[in-house]
């Protein structure tokens, strides 16, 4: 597979803030990227280096295998779509689109055909002639995707393009996005904060936080295999029960309650302060429990409905534990119940590092 | 069970339903009553001068001389008019407002665009092309705008004579862009400086520079803010009196200072109907102005013109 976004060694200051520091990424060719993490950790920041509207402080940036660490954004072959859309106010949906492309002096023909065949795409036809603010939130952020479009780039930026929208509409344009890259199949960068957007879109994600990736994976092996505490704790909601404990040949002790970590895939050998994460999903009760290599008996302490099921709070040594049943089970404080779970399925951190062992 | 369900079982006499509904009558309070007799007296207090001025400006001498300041004049003339716009001296010239008046037409309809233009490329550039030492540039030019007249006026009389540019049309033109910077400037910057920063990102992805990114997105976009500019610096300018008594010479000389040499030039009697007829052709540049544009400006500062 052929690399189409390569980023190496790349650091970014504002003054004496250091926001990115020596980082790489290899993107393939095709390949769609999301940069998930919390706020503030430098997402927008190395989206905006990519696409040459930051000038870097140390470090190179590959395009298509050219380097256009110096190169002007129009000139890297790259497309932005916005979180605030950005679309020019004053322009109709059509000269929106057809904008950079006048910019660049192409003839009339081939402006025209390209923003029919964008404008097809995203079906915004019938709203080609209306300005932007008699567009609705869904089809402002299709006429910035467009913008992209009509530019024929290899590489597609989008800055949380769908955090301006409501849970619905996210949802559908999620979808059209998916479908937008199925039938392009261009590279995508694409940032977010939401994990259901990252884990659905993704062929890989990169989890940042502070400037530095913490892990780089597909979706399976980030919500399965996280590499750190860090990324265990962000994935995931209800987020990862960590029971801290003692862990010895094998078996970590959790305040008092063994629980062998038999089949557990060990990276590394430890022997001290560890703390084994366990998905709220990865619990079972009643009769699974049964099933389970490790069962304990405890006490409910508060039941959250949500409709599809239910998340229930309990403990274990002490422990805050949170599961996940089915919502046709009978949950109520007080009640004792039987859970268990497979601690293979678990992970297994070193608690001075916080990395996975 | 649904909310109809519930409703549709309740007895509908149960309500009294005569009480009030709809709209809620306006009545007239003691409040109210307070803030519109403010409001009359107010405008009375203002209003009260213009009168004497237009009536004073219709009557004969002799009429004025009898002294009722407020009467309608008992025999209406036009001649003060005619007088002040063509003939009254000023000096050892006769010829009324009227070169005055079109000194003034070229001095603001120069100065206005040269300095609105100027300051847009200021603002735009300081609030999206931010360089090294720009804010301090920025700070610099507010700075400027609390610099009391007088203390700059004799090194710019300096700068301005070395120039050989004392005394002469662009001289007065340049004299009042310069004026008209800081508060410009700060004006076009806040304006673009509330417009989200994407817009200038996506003009940059679509491979606008400096002056395309200016020319087709931020200017369009800048109309209500420059009306505002236009209405500033036009009542400004035309209402200015010291600049262009230092520096506009006596080939340019502005209305407003023919204005003041008609009324202080005293040979023989002082014709108060001829001075307050040109008081009120010079005002009334700026007055029509606001009337026109009120509206406008009201939307250009609605537009974002004091955010910031
Ligand atoms: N122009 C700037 N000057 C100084 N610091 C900045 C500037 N822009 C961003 N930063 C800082 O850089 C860090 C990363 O910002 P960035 O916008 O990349 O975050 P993000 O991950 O996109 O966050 P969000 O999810 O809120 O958009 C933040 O701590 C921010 O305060
Ligand atoms: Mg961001």
């Amino acid at each position: 597979m052929t690399t189409s976004v390569s980023i190496k060694d790349l650091s970014l200051n504002f003054g004496n803030v250091k926001v990115l520091e020596s980082l790489d990424l290899e993107v393939a060719q095709g390949e769609f990227i999301v940069l998930l993490g919390p706020s503030g950790c430098g997402k927008s920041t190395l989206l905006n280096c990519i696409a040459g509207l930051l000038d870097v402080s140390d470090g190179q940036i590959f395009i298509s295998g050219k380097n256009v660490t110096w190169d002007e954004p129009k000139d890297r072959g790259i497309g932005m779509v916005f979180q605030s859309y950005a679309l020019y106010p004053q322009m109709t949906v059509e000269k929106n689109l057809s904008f950079g492309l006048r910019v660049a002096r192409m003839p009339k023909e081939e402006v025209e055909a390209r923003v029919k065949r964008a404008a097809e795409i995203l079906q915004i036809e019938p709203l080609l002639q209306r300005k932007p603010v008699e567009l609705s939130g869904g089809q402002r952020q299709r006429v910035a995707i467009g913008r992209a479009l009509v530019r024929d780039v290899d590489v597609f930026l989008f800055d949380e393009p769908l955090s301006n929208l409501d849970a619905k509409l996210r949802n559908d344009l999620r979808i059209e996005i998916k479908r937008l890259h199925q039938r392009l199949k261009n590279t995508m960068i694409y940032v977010t904060h939401d994990q259901i957007e990252a884990m659905t879109l993704a062929d890989r994600i990169a989890i940042m936080k502070n400037g530095v990736i913490q892990q780089l994976a597909d979706p399976h092996t980030i919500y399965n295999k996280p590499t750190n505490l860090f990324v265990a704790g962000f994935i995931g909601s209800p987020s990862m029960n960590f029971l801290k404990g003692d862990l010895n040949g094998g078996t970590i002790n959790v305040s008092g309650t063994p629980i062998p970590l038999t089949n557990y895939a060990f990276e590394q050998q430890l022997n001290g302060a560890a703390v084994l994460g366990v998905r709220p999903e990865h619990v079972a009760i009643g009769d699974e429990a049964r099933k389970m290599p490790f069962q304990v008996e405890s006490e409910i302490e508060i039941v959250e409905p949500m409709g599809a099921d239910t998340v229930a709070w309990t403990k274990l040594g002490g422990q805050q534990l949170t599961f996940r049943a089915a919502a046709e089970v009978h949950l109520e404080p007080g009640q004792k119940v039987l859970i268990g779970f497979d601690p293979a399925r678990g992970s297994v951190f070193n608690a001075e590092t916080g990395n996975r062992i | 069970m649904t909310t109809e369900a519930i409703s549709s079982r309740l007895p509908t006499g149960a309500i009294d339903t005569s009480g009030p509904r709809g709209p809620r009558p306006k009545s007239v309070t003691i409040g109210r009553i307070g803030v519109y007799a403010f409001l009359i007296l107010s405008a009375l207090f203002f209003l009260l001068p213009l009168w004497v001025m237009v009536v004073t400006s219709l009557k004969t001498m002799p009429e004025i001389r009898e002294g009722h300041l407020f009467n309608w004049p008992a025999l209406l003339t036009f001649d003060p008019w005619l007088k002040a716009w063509d003939t009254a001296c000023t000096g050892r010239d006769c010829n009324g407002l009227k070169p005055g008046f079109w000194n003034s037409v070229k001095i603001t309809a120069l100065s206005v665009p040269v300095s609105i233009v100027i300051a847009m490329i200021n603002g735009y550039a300081l609030s999206f092309w931010r360089y090294k030492g720009s804010e301090l540039l920025f700070g610099i030019l507010i700075f400027g705008a609390f610099v009391p007249y007088q203390v700059v006026i004799y090194p710019l009389i300096i700068g301005m004579r070395e120039l050989g540019l004392f005394a002469t049309l662009p001289g007065i033109v340049i004299v009042h862009t310069i004026f008209g910077m800081p508060i410009l400037t700060l004006l076009y910057r806040n304006f673009f400086a509330s417009l989200p920063i994407e817009l200038f990102k996506a003009g940059r992805v679509d491979g606008a520079g400096f002056w395309g990114i200016f020319f087709r997105i931020m200017l369009p976009m800048s109309v209500p803010i420059t009306i505002v500019a236009v209405i500033l610096q036009t009542t400004g300018i035309w209402n200015d009196f010291l600049f262009g008594t230092v520096f506009a010479g006596r080939e340019n000389m502005p209305m407003t200072v023919q204005l003041n040499n008609i009324v202080t030039t005293t040979t023989g009697i002082r014709e108060y109907n001829v001075n307050m007829a040109a008081t009120i052709l010079t005002a009334a540049v700026p007055l029509v102005v606001y009337f026109i544009s009120g509206k406008w400006f009201v939307r250009g500062i609605a537009a974002g013109a004091v955010k910031g």
